[in-house]
């Protein structure tokens, strides 16, 4: 049995994967069906406030989010490139784990040159099922209050 | 002459079309227009909003914010009442209160400890009498004479605009009966609670934003997600709304129950397959639920020169447009909910603020529309911009396929920026 460090890195470098190199048609499979995904602040989450910038109480909010993105929404070609840090786990057990990460986001939009875009942490709640290590919970704390222009990819 | 007149008669050099169809490119481009705006709009008779009542709930609550680029303190003191004045220490001019939102007995100014109470009157000066007998402030200080200038300040059901400028009329006037009654459609009789707040830097002047929200007929153009999903009713009626002014305004739309019915029985008749082969997963995003009892289910309004006022189904949020610079601007949202929302309700609209701010389905387009504007006019600062939708005038219409909230902004702009009208070539209608 793999332990649960070790699990959690592996699904978070196939998550940040999924979204900086694509298909991002596999980011929401980094998730349980019930799972609660938001983008929120770090004043938002001090304060206790509940709204996201995205705001998702389950996996086909997700796969609509993917969906949007390429089928409805408008905005220039960008990409991201994801930095983390080590999860820092929290609580662990045989069925799952808690687990908090840095992340840095820097993006190049069309032929722009690499700005960085984001900064914060993830706060997770990871369930292991079977070979399998999923998100249930992901509350992406941006440390800054302001978002830069647009969000489209997911952080 | 004072920096005022000074703005004023700098722009009377430059000159504007007398026809309200035309908008030049340079208003958005130049640093002289937007340094006149510090002074003639955001320092000049105009009222603009600032936070919510909600949000300085107990005395002692305090809201750090900003006329234009101007800091401004927003207080409720113990007797119940809201005060605000420039947050600008009155002795070298630093920052009162540096937090954003916060809570305080008083205000001490980092940099020589004077002290304010929540009015903003000066109460204390520290070393005022010097030390042993020498030093200290002279004779004839006058505390009561070094305040931060206060503002004229107003509260329209549970919003609160400031002014630093004495002449504004009175806010009922300003806004006039169409305005107050859709204001208090949406916020009347209830208590906002906020549900979070964001900041979304956009890339470009902050006219660009007003002239975006007040253009209602981009919407089923620019923004493909409704259409996309087959989420849109296409047979909605609707209207914009010009204030008197032109400045304000509010575009509208509600379910047309009748045509609905009716249109659901000729698709189902005609077995019409529906235009879109993709649907939502989990559509229950754009479940609803009625938000006051009528039909309405978008309501965006706009009060000159940055506030806004959106109802999206039952995303209620209220955004605050600050000019940053020439090319920058925050856009300030604070979603909304209320105090009687039941838990389901509540959730509704956390599903809902998945349309708006930087992160929007709808709204995620205008964060980068106004963009892709200021970088398409560079080089073009002697041209202009037509606004030839639905005529020439600034005035209300059952229509939404019309630019004359535009117009009408364009309208109030013009004359308070003091610019010399219709001796453009050409352009005299
Ligand atoms: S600047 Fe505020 S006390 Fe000196
Ligand atoms: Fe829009």
């Amino acid at each position: 049995m793999t332990d649960a460090f070790t699990r959690i890195s592996r699904a978070q470098g196939s998550y940040v994967r999924a979204i900086d190199d694509g298909p991002i048609e596999d980011w929401p499979e980094h998730f349980t069906d019930n799972a609660f995904y938001k983008v929120t602040t770090a004043d938002n989450h001090r304060r206790g406030l509940p709204a996201g910038v995205i705001w998702a109480d389950n996996k086909a909010m997700l796969k609509d989010r993917v969906s949007a993105l390429k089928e409805a929404n408008i905005y220039e070609p960008h990409a991201y490139r994801h930095l983390l840090g080590q999860p820092a786990i929290a609580e662990e057990s045989e069925t799952g784990a808690t687990s908090e990460t840095s992340f840095l986001v820097v993006r190049i939009t069309g032929n722009g040159p690499t700005d960085i875009f984001a900064s914060g942490r993830y706060l997770d709640e990871y369930v292991f099922t079977g070979g399998r290590t999923l998100l249930n919970k992901r509350i992406v704390v941006c440390d800054s209050s302001r978002i830069d222009t647009l969000l489209v990819l997911p952080l | 002459m004072s920096e005022g007149s000074r703005a004023a008669t700098a722009m009377a050099a430059r000159s504007w079309p007398r026809s309200l169809a035309e908008v030049p490119y340079w208003v958005f481009q130049e640093e002289d227009v937007y340094r006149a705006e510090q002074q003639n709009i955001f320092h000049g008779p105009f009222w603009n909003y600032l936070c919510l009542e909600a949000e300085l709930a107990e005395p002692g609550d305090f809201c750090a914010t900003f006329i234009g680029e101007q800091p401004v303190l927003v207080t409720r003191d113990h007797d119940g009442e809201i005060y605000a004045f420039e947050n600008r220490c009155a002795h070298r001019g630093a920052l009162i209160a540096m937090e954003h939102y916060g809570h305080a007995r008083d205000f001490t100014c980092v940099y020589h400890a004077w002290t304010y109470n929540l009015q903003g009157d000066l109460t204390g000066v520290a070393f005022e009498e010097g030390i042993n007998g020498k030093g200290g402030m002279g004779k004839d200080f006058c505390k009561a004479a070094h305040s931060p200038r206060r503002l004229r300040l107003a509260s329209v059901h549970g919003l609160v605009f400031g002014s630093l400028d004495n002449d504004v009329p009175e806010i009922e006037e300003y806004l006039g009966q169409e305005i107050l009654d859709r204001i208090e459609r949406v916020l009347g009789g209830r208590k906002p609670v906020v549900l979070g707040r964001f900041t979304q830097e956009l890339p470009n002047n902050w006219k660009l934003y007003m002239e975006n929200v007040k253009d209602s007929y981009h919407a089923s153009i620019l923004h493909l997600f409704f259409t996309t999903f087959g989420l849109n009713k296409l047979n909605q009626k609707g209207g914009i709304i010009v204030s008197e002014n032109g400045g304000h305004h509010v575009s509208w739309s509600a379910i047309n129950r009748e045509a609905e019915a009716k249109a659901a029985s000729t698709y189902k008749d005609q077995n019409i397959r529906s235009d879109s082969e993709y649907q939502l997963e989990d559509p229950s995003l754009v479940d609803s639920f009625s938000e006051v009892g009528d039909d309405i289910t978008l309501q965006i309004l706009s009060v000159s020169p940055g506030f806004v006022l959106q109802q999206i189904q039952n995303s209620i949020a209220v955004r605050q447009v600050l000019p940053t610079g020439v090319d920058t601007t925050s856009l300030n949202w604070t979603y909304l909910g209320f105090e009687d929302d039941t838990e389901e309700q509540q959730l509704t609209r956390m599903k809902q603020s998945n349309l708006v701010g930087p992160a929007g389905y709808v709204s995620m387009e205008d964060g980068a529309i106004g963009g892709f504007v200021q970088r398409g006019i560079a080089g073009a600062g002697s041209e202009f911009a037509t606004l030839q939708m639905g005529g020439d005038q600034a005035v209300s219409s059952e229509s939404r396929v019309t630019e004359a909230s535009i117009r009408g902004f364009w309208k109030v702009y013009r004359e308070a920026m003091g610019f010399t009208v219709g001796e453009t070539e050409g352009a005299d209608t």
